[in-house]
């Protein structure tokens, strides 16, 4: 058996605005997710992670496309699927979209839907992909609602799921995703909408059930704390590029990429006894207008004149085992904090 | 460093107020009748909203107000503000010329004190009128108060823009053609224009990403200093509070639970719920674990539970608390601080 | 689980971040992509510019009649070399048994006609004396012609049973049905916003009230009230006076759409935080209805009254066609349509059918309009 699970290769998508640019809101990324592991993709709004996650499910609508790259998918029973490549009608990309591969979504109602039961909807998705009855998916799901937590199963089994609270939505959510048992689960901001006692609870029931299943989690955020409590590897996004990757306490310990140190830096938490936080320069800039070279030099305190600002993005280059950092000036910026640590 | 709290009675003349205090929120209470769908409409439920608060803003003080969403904490602030009229309670505010009870005052008396209060709101695009250039939303407030016009009114705005970071060629265009922390900044500008002393930030960051939040946070931190500024400042992330504020209120089901410095409160939380949020903050530190202290969710606010409210969730839970109400007492500790709990 | 709410990452704010573009440059940019919109709009200009210079446009005053020539049918206009643009003489039989007329074309005699021809004196929007009209017989060259047998008619599209033009008397009365249409609007439009904004910024029991009216008032049925209505305007009014009136008649039923868009916008928009912050500002009522409010819809406003001309416009044409709402000599659509009021007028007259197609086309390029203006009005939404 491979050990990754799902490998993403030179993932290019781009798309097309009123004025017929295109805008690469993923440009080129490449990751892979080791079996039973949490990889995390981190990154301000707008850097493509989202994309990135709809990309892999082949969920990107016009004016978005897949331009570019490879998405391997390496099921438990062997064999490789390229989701990428697959034709939008494909009967496998249906058998993995809720079979191999479940998503959740930061809003959970905009995966429920409101006329229908819970039971309802987790049914479908038991008979969608098991080859089992009505009365065995009635009861795999009332068990599956048991194992998120919720109380009396069979009674929420019939209501609908706007008589649950905002908590109670994710984890029917959560359990819908997991009923299939897939072999990766693409969270995408599972808890930014909810209170941070709910997170706390929400967090703790993925990771537990991810256990249980053995899946792998792909997690999308923008939420270094969630990060921290969650994942074991970290790719840290910037502009439709992965600027930075590694283990969860490499990137948060010894970031290595200006980006990464800043965005740390601009933590609260890490500003301890300052009075003022220190923050990245300028805003993020719009994808019509992506700088040349580096696109974060403009806004990097480590950049060169000649060196930064020409030719093309720089790629991310391996500095010691596990570790990518796509920087030119990485082993320079390295030296110069030895020893010194972030926090 | 220890600043006299007055008792808070409900008698005290309006006047008496120490010099320190800017604002003294007392019995503050906002419940929203639930109406029968139908041709007749009859009163059939009540949600507190906010029940029963009482605190104090000292001058240049930042007080952090938190409590998960349905706590109350937005309500609170809106309440104080006269942007929702309370159903009882005072609210006194020590304006430029005496203290007056907000909560009493006409709408009509309100106009001319809402040059020393405003507030900062949490969403950045739906804050700012879409219809109005940069310039019109600054400039607002001045037309509004007769303050100024023609090219006084323009050399205002463009003075406030610069304080707040941005540029005066920015004040001809139209909101949607700037980022949230951008946005931010321009309603920041919308209300510190008429110079108030008293600015309640309604999650004011917490819609932005984290390098922008740290600019916008930095951004109030110099104008707190510029202009005097007192701030109530309502938000969920315990992270920012933390940093940000001199103190911290925490709201639970409508009620205040705690109120302490916020160096003693996060060091030593003492209501069981100020815990349990805590312990559920992800600090962004793989070496320091949350964990779920407390099961469940917060209550419903028009079925809220006999007693505490916080006892059918509360690990420390005994029978007094199903029935008696706790309330918002001194605690013993060196430094001032409350907190509403039986246990003790 | 199949799609989610995926958030664009480009959406057309983004897209004119650049530009920082007004509301209105956005919306008439999305507009003019809306091809059929735009053709819509060059019809209705065009028709709404034919009729109102009607003095102009049409050959004859819409009270001209020429009784010898009844239900003459439409004379095809034809180009010769050697007689220039003509339609070709008729020639009437009178059956002696049944008395009716039938007519042919006589080949020998041409009438010629042009643009631009001299012809009685008109007023053109009764201000600017003519004697140009823009198509007609051309006399000057009739002279010429010395001819004095065939009767020296020109009816593009027929002549009714008085032998009045119809030509004339579609172009006149798109004067009236049109206009029609835009008064009636205009009083819907201060009776909506009024109503609706009432109920919608003061709410509770003023609210409440004032949804139960509209709700009383939209569960009559539209064509039986509009007929009673006609019905009770006194025949010996003036035609000014009963045109006022039928618009009232038409107004009255239709406020109530554009009252609950009012109403339901206001209610939304209120709520929005920069309507809380101009409020915290200390803006008065007025002006946070007027400034903050009502800007934020008037795009729909505009979209909604759109939408509802053409029902407007169906409205007097079924009034006049009953004989209910406008009557002779006031011209207007409807009016004209009265004479298909028997089969066999319609069975051996069919041009008089004739009117029909102007209405088609109006209300067609009203809902063409309605509809572009609708995809254009809201350039925050993501589609």
């Amino acid at each position: 058996m491979h050990p990754s699970v799902l490998e993403v290769r030179n993932l290019r998508t781009h798309f097309v605005n009123d004025e017929g640019q295109a805008l690469r809101a993923v440009d080129g990324i490449s990751f892979s997710i080791p079996r039973g592991r949490t990889l995390a993709l981190v990154g301000e709004s707008g850097c493509g992670k989202s994309v990135t996650s709809y990309s892999i499910l082949r969920l990107v609508q016009k004016p978005g496309r897949i331009v570019e790259g490879q998405v391997l998918l390496r099921p438990r029973q062997g064999g490789e699927i390229d989701l990428a490549a697959l034709r939008d009608d494909d009967e496998r990309l249906y058998d993995v979209r809720g079979g191999k591969v479940s998503m959740i979504f930061q809003e959970p109602m905009t995966a429920l839907s409101p006329v229908h039961t819970i039971g309802d909807q987790i049914m479908e998705a038991i008979l969608l992909h098991q080859p089992v009855g009505r009365e065995a998916a009635r009861r795999t799901g009332i068990d599956m609602l048991r194992k998120v937590g919720m109380s009396s199963p069979e009674r929420r089994f019939d209501q609908f799921p706007h008589e649950l609270s905002g908590g109670m939505r994710q984890r029917v959510v959560i359990a819908m995703a997991l009923v299939c048992r897939p072999e990766l689960l693409i969270a995408d901001e599972p808890t930014t909408a909810l209170d941070v006692t709910i997170q706390a609870q929400i967090l703790a029931l993925i990771k537990s059930l991810q256990v249980e299943i053995g899946c792998s989690v792909l997690l999308i955020t923008h939420d270094l704390g969630v990060v921290a409590q969650v994942a074991d590897e970290v790719a840290v996004m910037y502009l439709g590029r992965i600027v930075e990757q590694g283990s969860v306490r490499a990137i948060l310990r010894q970031p290595r990429h200006p980006y990464t140190q800043g965005l740390l830096r601009s933590l609260p938490s890490l500003n301890e006894g300052r009075r003022r936080l220190s923050s990245i320069p300028g805003t993020v800039p719009s994808l019509t207008s992506i700088p040349p070279g580096c696109p974060f030099h403009p806004r990097c305190a480590f950049a060169q004149p000649g060196r930064c600002d020409v030719g093309a993005a720089p790629v991310a280059r391996s500095l010691e085992p596990e570790r990518w950092v796509a920087c030119v000036r990485a082993e320079e910026i390295a030296v110069g904090q030895e020893g010194k640590e972030v926090g | 460093m220890n600043p006299s709290y007055p008792p808070l009675s409900g008698n005290a003349a309006p006047t008496a107020l120490p010099e320190t205090v800017m604002l003294s929120v007392e019995g503050l209470t906002k419940h929203f009748p639930i109406w029968s769908r139908g041709f007749v409409r009859r009163q059939v439920g009540t949600i507190r909203a906010v029940d029963d608060v009482s605190f104090q803003l000292l001058r240049g003080e930042t007080l952090g107000l938190v409590g998960e969403s349905g706590s109350g904490k937005t309500t609170a602030a809106r309440a104080i503000l006269r942007a929702l009229s309370p159903s009882s309670g005072r609210v006194l505010f020590r304006t430029t010329t005496g203290v007056v009870d907000l909560a009493q005052l006409p709408e009509r008396s309100l106009k001319g004190l809402r040059q020393e209060m405003q507030m900062i709101f949490q969403d950045p695009y739906s804050s700012l009128n879409p219809r109005m250039t940069v310039a019109q939303i600054v400039g607002e407030p001045l037309v509004i108060h007769r303050l100024a016009r023609g090219a006084e009114l323009e050399d205002r705005v463009v003075e406030i823009l610069r304080k707040v970071g941005l540029k005066a060629e920015h004040r001809e265009r139209y909101p949607h053609a700037f980022s949230g922390g951008q946005r931010q900044r321009i309603g920041i500008a919308r209300a510190l224009i008429l110079r108030p002393a008293f600015i309640v930030a309604d999650e004011a960051v917490s819609a932005l990403d984290v390098s922008v939040q740290a600019q916008v946070l930095n951004l109030l931190k110099d104008l707190q200093e510029e202009f005097r500024l007192t701030y109530l400042f309502v938000a969920h992330n315990l992270d920012v509070v933390k940093h940000f504020c001199d103190r911290v209120a925490v709201m639970y089901a409508g009620r205040l639970v705690e109120i302490a410095p916020t160096r003693e409160l996060f060091q030593r939380p003492l209501h069981p719920y100020t815990q349990a949020l805590l312990a559920a903050v992800p600090w962004p530190d793989p070496d320091r674990k949350m964990n779920v202290a407390v099961a469940g969710e917060i209550p419903d606010p028009s079925r809220l539970p006999t007693g505490c409210a916080f006892h059918p969730r509360c690990p420390d839970c005994f029978e007094r608390c199903r029935s008696e109400r706790p309330l918002l007492l001194p605690a013993t500790s060196p430094t001032p601080r409350s907190v509403a709990c039986l246990k003790e | 689980m199949t799609t989610g709410a995926s958030e664009p990452p480009v959406s057309a704010a983004e897209g004119a971040a650049a530009t920082g573009e007004s509301q209105w440059a956005l919306i008439s940019r999305r507009f003019f992509r809306h091809r059929l919109a735009v053709a819509a709009l060059f019809v209705l200009g065009v028709l709404y510019f034919v009729s109102a210079f009607a003095d102009f446009f049409a050959p004859h005053a819409p009270t001209w009649r020429n009784l010898a020539t009844a239900n003459c049918p439409p004379q095809l206009p034809r180009f010769s070399l050697e007689h220039g643009l003509h339609v070709l003489a008729l020639d009437r039989h009178i059956d002696p048994v049944t008395l009716r007329k039938t007519y042919r074309e006589n080949r020998t005699h041409v009438i010629p006609i042009g643009f631009f021809v001299r012809g009685e004196p008109r007023r053109i929007l009764g201000l600017l004396p003519t004697h140009r009209h823009f198509i007609g017989i051309d006399r000057e060259r009739l002279v010429r012609l010395e001819r004095t047998t065939a009767e020296t008619t020109f009816y593009l599209l027929g002549a009714d049973k008085y032998g009045q033009d119809i030509f004339s008397r579609l172009i006149h009365g798109g004067r009236v049905s049109l206009s029609v249409g835009v008064v009636a609007i205009l009083v819907t439009f201060v009776l909506g916003i009024g109503i609706g904004g009432l109920s919608g910024y003061v709410g509770g029991t003023v609210d409440t009230f004032i949804q139960r009216v509209i709700e009383v008032v939209n569960s009559f049925p539209n064509l039986p009230l509009w007929l009673a209505l006609g019905a009770i305007l006194p025949p010996d009014w003036s035609p000014l006076t009963t045109y006022l009136a039928i618009t009232m008649v038409l107004s009255l039923l239709s406020w109530t759409s554009l009252a609950r868009v009012v109403r339901g916008k206001i209610l939304a928009l209120r709520e929005e935080d920069y309507a809380v912050a101009a409020r915290l500002l200390g803006a008065s009522h007025s002006r946070i209805l007027f400034r903050h409010l009502l800007p934020g819809f008037t795009s729909h406003i505009i979209v909604v009254l759109t939408l509802s001309v053409p029902a407007m416009i169906l409205g007097e044409t079924a009034l006049s066609f009953l004989g209910l709402g406008l009557r002779p000599p006031i011209v207007s659509w409807g009016v004209l349509l009265q004479d298909c009021l028997s089969v066999q007028n319609v069975a051996n007259y069919p041009w008089l059918l004739l009117p029909v197609v102007p209405i088609v086309v109006t209300v067609l390029s009203f809902n063409f309009l309605g509809d572009g203006l609708r995809d254009a009005a809201d350039p925050y939404s993501s589609r």
